[in-house]
């Protein structure tokens, strides 16, 4: 169960950090590097705020009613994930191409006009880059948050979180440019499958479900939605298309 | 006012995301499993097989409106 909450955890932290890194990438190259990271300081703080209220809230939680809420509220997202994954993979959505976004973001970032506010320079970037870290920061600070409550193992999910956000922020910071070769598209997928099974196995029991085998169900329902949704990606592939990469390759 | 429908927005978008009908299908689901849980009957197998009518169910209606787009 630990090394599956880390995988899923550090996966789903490191897919929500590249979108966030493309974004600051965006803002400070596009207008201005000292307000970027002023949003993305104030970002991360917004981030830890919500961290440090919604754990102790969770965890007072008696165990099988956050299994039941958490574990439907995974499944949910895991499902979105899947879909998309799936709907990328048969060629019905256009490939998640971060080079693409950032070419987008600075273009954007280049029209809008420059406003110093107080100590910001740069209230635009500021504001596109706090915004990004925010937004894609919740969902990651939720699977962290909720999967280590869970497994009575927060610090495990602290430490995947964090490691998976400094490795795409040093990278990021080396190479100044979008992470355009981390393979996401493959990433979503595997992330949709583990917070698809792990919403599976907690909602069901929390609903009162007891699982053949306890923990190890997870090993068996892992495969079994991996296996699902590459059979939904040859059925929904349009006939006479190659096989698509979503799954089977990066962005 | 602006301003909560904002945050209302955001947090549909955040927790129900782009298609309500898979949120309440898990609910649903998970509401059965309940129900069911009391009785004898073995309940394991009811959340994944739900998934296996939802997720091709939501898939197809995706591919429906993107066809009619």
């Amino acid at each position: 169960m630990s090394s599956g909450l880390f995988i899923a955890v550090f996966l789903a932290c490191a897919v929500e950090a590249v979108e966030a890194t493309t974004i600051v990438l965006a803002a400070g190259t596009a207008r201005d590097w000292r307000s970027a990271l002023y949003g993305l300081g104030g970002g991360l703080v917004v981030l830890a705020a919500v961290t440090a209220a919604l754990g102790p809230a969770i965890t007072a939680i008696p165990l099988r009613y956050l299994r039941l809420v958490v574990g439907g509220l995974l499944l949910v997202f895991g499902l979105q994930w899947l879909r998309k994954a799936v709907l990328r993979a048969s060629g019905h959505k256009a490939l998640h191409d971060e080079a693409a976004l950032y070419a987008e973001e600075v273009a954007e970032a280049r029209r809008a006009a420059t406003r110093q506010v107080g100590v910001v320079p740069d209230w635009y970037a500021f504001v596109l880059s706090f915004k990004g870290v925010v937004l894609e920061g919740l969902e990651v600070v939720f699977i962290a948050v909720t999967f280590g409550s869970n497994v009575h193992d927060v610090p495990l999910a602290a430490v995947a979180a964090v490691s998976a956000v400094v490795v795409v922020a040093v990278a990021g910071i080396l190479i100044r440019a979008p992470l355009a070769r981390v393979p996401e598209n493959t990433m979503k997928w595997v992330v949709g499958i583990m917070l698809t099974s792990f919403g599976t196995f907690w909602g069901a029991e929390g609903a009162g479900a007891r699982w053949p085998g306890s923990d190890a169900a997870l090993l068996v329902l892992v495969p079994f939605y991996a296996l699902v949704s590459l059979a939904l990606v040859a059925a929904l592939r349009p006939a006479g298309r190659p096989a698509a990469s979503a799954v089977t390759s990066g962005s | 006012m602006r301003r909560l429908r904002t945050i209302g927005a955001f947090l549909y978008d955040f927790v129900i995301g782009d298609d309500w009908t898979v949120a309440a299908a898990v609910a649903i689901g998970l509401a059965i499993t309940y129900a069911v849980s009391h009785t004898t009957v073995p309940v394991w197998w009811m959340v994944p097989a739900g998934v296996l009518v939802v997720l091709p169910l939501s898939l197809w209606r995706v591919i429906r409106r993107s066809g009619r787009a």
